[in-house]
């Protein structure tokens, strides 16, 4: 089952929640809507559910519109961010209620029951009430209860969101194969960039009501399309800086920038990731200052963070400036032992650019 | 809780002593000593006199029955009421929401008898709708309609009251999640609403019915006291008491005190409930950081 969002809009009193989204699911495909809080995905979901209506556009399912469609008639499965398990009921009548719902004869139920539960590896704890489960038991048979309506479509608000790191990881690679299994068109919701990018075929990252980029995880992480995704996807470094002549300038440091071949300078803002800086020794102590590679920006070490593999070395360009981070993997760092106070030149690998209004660019 | 140990420096010290003394007399003065005084009177001539009073004074029986079918009439309009009143405010957001709710409280503010006075005023003879009552041959002034309609009117915020926090502290995902698995608005309320709101929804019926019982104010002014038809239980009371029939009077009086007693510990069950079911509401919203066996496998 393919869907379809066609320019839907959704306003909560003077908030904008969707501003004209459009938006394309092929049958069978895994879609990530990715997105700070605010930014309209969990809305999007309800309203794909049919758990809100649109104030504007319409909702296609295999082409036949069913915006007016109630969600008891959609089909969809819902998997709520805080599971919404029904509290009194025990696991088993959890998961059989949409079943129960449609009048299915009692032998049906068991069956298919019994059968979600080994799905989900929860065989045997059918009797349990949802408060004797733990965070992951407790998503998996918001899952199962999901699933057990033959929905043609799943749609997953933050499904992940409550767990500890460890489940979180273990779930996500089963819910992926789940997936693969079932072949479902599914589309979940998520604020974590990892989650989406290791979960989904598609992501869409939104922002403000309104779509900022749609691709596949490598695309979006590469090419990034707005600063809004380059700077959500994380601890980028910004800095503020000018293009003129085919270059970009970051500090003094040229970059090539064929987009502007104008002689005019313009302001720009100019995009290094922590990962794709190189750092290394600047000359030695005591020697007059060599003359650096043109493609290198003098700083000074200021400190050292260690999260893991990785190891963040926070810079201060000579010349001033904000605060520069490049991250280096954890062994590599230590071989290098970088000391607070010392020199070091440090030269991009990759670097993007975005002027502050495109559309001006002639 | 009342029975776990205090600190002792502190019940022990002379302030503490005094300010726990100082409870125990008033708390016995003005609740204790008079509750028990009614049923010393009621029994002071033995039990047959007791149930003599009761049973062979038709009009105390016809006041005694008639309480024991407008209460639970009102409770049940009240019920109705109180339950789709409760799920309107707490489920939807609407122009003038906030208004309504203070308006379920002015019988609460509202003196009874002005209630009562209010009543008379649209439902009497000379009142608002009286020539149209007059016409359809309904009497609800000075009949039980007229006490079912004071006595709705005194206990109405009590079940909607006890709901609507009770409603907003679940919230409606629950119920999203079963309109998503293909549930009627009936089947919703039924098989998910009614059972997660069931102890709230009976401590409103309990406090409801208890006020009900005893009534006075509102039901004085529309009944008309007239004995063998619309006197209540409170109304014959005060009939019997003013007619120097004390022993006969505290009768009356004891079977409503043995009803509150009754109404206490119903209340005390039911609010046990209740905490063990906002606890277990806490227990389901925390994010628990799980060490779960079964999902360990999930991974490889």
């Amino acid at each position: 089952m393919s869907i379809r969002v066609a320019g839907v809009s959704k306003s909560f009193g003077t908030f904008k929640a969707l501003d004209n989204v459009s938006l394309d699911v092929p049958q069978g495909t895994l879609l990530a809507l990715l997105g700070p809080s605010g930014s309209g995905k969990t809305t999007l979901l309800r309203i794909i559910a049919g758990l809100e209506w649109p104030d504007s556009g319409r909702i296609e399912e295999d082409g036949t519109d069913i915006t007016d469609r109630h969600a008891r008639q959609r089909e969809v499965g819902f998997v709520f961010q805080h599971y919404a398990l029904f509290r009194h009921m025990s696991v088993f009548e959890n998961v059989a209620f949409g079943m129960r719902v449609r009048k299915a004869p009692q032998a049906e139920v068991k069956a298919r029951v019994d059968e979600l539960l080994h799905l989900v590896r929860l065989d045997g704890l059918g009797g349990r009430k949802p408060s004797q489960l733990s965070g992951g038991q407790r998503q998996r048979v918001a899952l199962a209860r999901a699933l057990a309506i033959r929905p043609r479509i799943l749609l997953l608000d933050e499904p992940f969101g409550a767990l500890d790191a460890k489940v979180r990881v273990e779930l996500r690679q089963w819910l992926r194969r789940l997936h693969d299994e079932i072949g479902m068109t599914t589309v979940f919701v998520t604020h974590d960039q990892e989650e989406a990018f290791e979960l989904a075929d598609d992501v869409v990252v939104m922002n403000e009501g309104h779509v900022e980029q749609r691709g596949k995880p490598d695309e979006v992480f590469d090419k990034p399309a707005t600063p809004f995704v380059m700077d959500f996807l994380g601890n980028v470094n910004v800095y503020h800086g000018r293009v003129e002549n085919g270059q970009a300038f970051w500090h003094d440091v040229p970059i090539a920038y064929p987009e502007y071949p104008h002689a005019q300078a313009r302001p720009a803002r100019v995009f290094l990731r922590p990962p794709e800086l190189d750092i290394a020794r600047a000359a030695t102590a005591g020697a007059a200052p060599a003359v650096e590679s043109e493609k290198s920006l003098p700083a000074t070490v200021l400190r050292l963070t260690r999260t893991g593999a990785i190891t963040r070395i926070t810079c201060q360009p000579l010349e001033g400036g904000g605060e520069l981070n490049v991250d280096l993997p954890t062994v590599a760092a230590r071989e290098m032992a970088f000391l607070p106070g010392e020199q070091v030149t440090i030269t991009p690998r990759s670097v993007r650019v975005f002027l502050p209004d495109p559309e001006y660019v002639i | 809780m009342a029975s776990k140990p205090r600190d002792s420096a502190t019940a022990s010290s002379p302030i503490g002593l005094l300010l726990i003394a100082g409870a125990v007399v008033s708390v016995g003065l003005l609740i204790v000593v008079p509750l028990a005084s009614v049923f010393v009177e009621a029994l002071a001539n033995g039990p047959h006199a007791w149930w003599a009073a009761l049973a062979e004074d038709p009009d105390t029986r016809h006041a005694i029955w008639l309480s024991l079918t407008v209460a639970p009439i009102a409770v049940l309009i009240n019920t109705i009421f109180g339950v789709a009143a409760a799920w309107l405010v707490a489920r939807f957001r609407f122009p003038g929401r906030s208004l309504l709710v203070s308006l379920f409280d002015v019988p609460f503010s509202v003196s009874p008898v002005v209630a009562g006075l209010a009543l008379v005023l649209i439902f009497g003879r000379q009142g608002l709708l009286g020539p149209t009552l007059a016409w359809l041959a309904v009497k609800v002034i000075f009949a039980w309609p007229g006490l079912v309609l004071a006595t709705t009117f005194v206990t109405l915020p009590l079940v909607v009251r006890e709901l609507i926090p009770v409603m907003e502290a679940i919230g409606p995902e629950e119920e999203m999640a079963a309109v998503s698995l293909g549930a009627s608005g009936w089947q919703v309320f039924w098989r998910v609403t009614l059972p997660n709101i069931r102890w709230a929804l009976l401590h409103g019926i309990v406090l409801a019915n208890a006020r009900a019982m005893g009534e006075f104010g509102a039901v004085y002014v529309v009944s008309g006291h007239i004995a063998g038809a619309t006197d209540t239980m409170p109304l014959r009371v005060e009939k019997l008491f003013q007619e120097y029939r004390t022993p006969a009077s505290m009768a009356v009086a004891s079977v409503l005190a043995g009803l509150a007693l009754i109404t206490l510990v119903a209340k005390v069950v039911i609010e046990r409930q209740l905490e063990a079911e906002s606890k277990e509401l806490a227990a389901a919203r925390a994010t628990g950081a799980d060490t779960d066996p079964s999902t360990g496998g999930l991974g490889s």
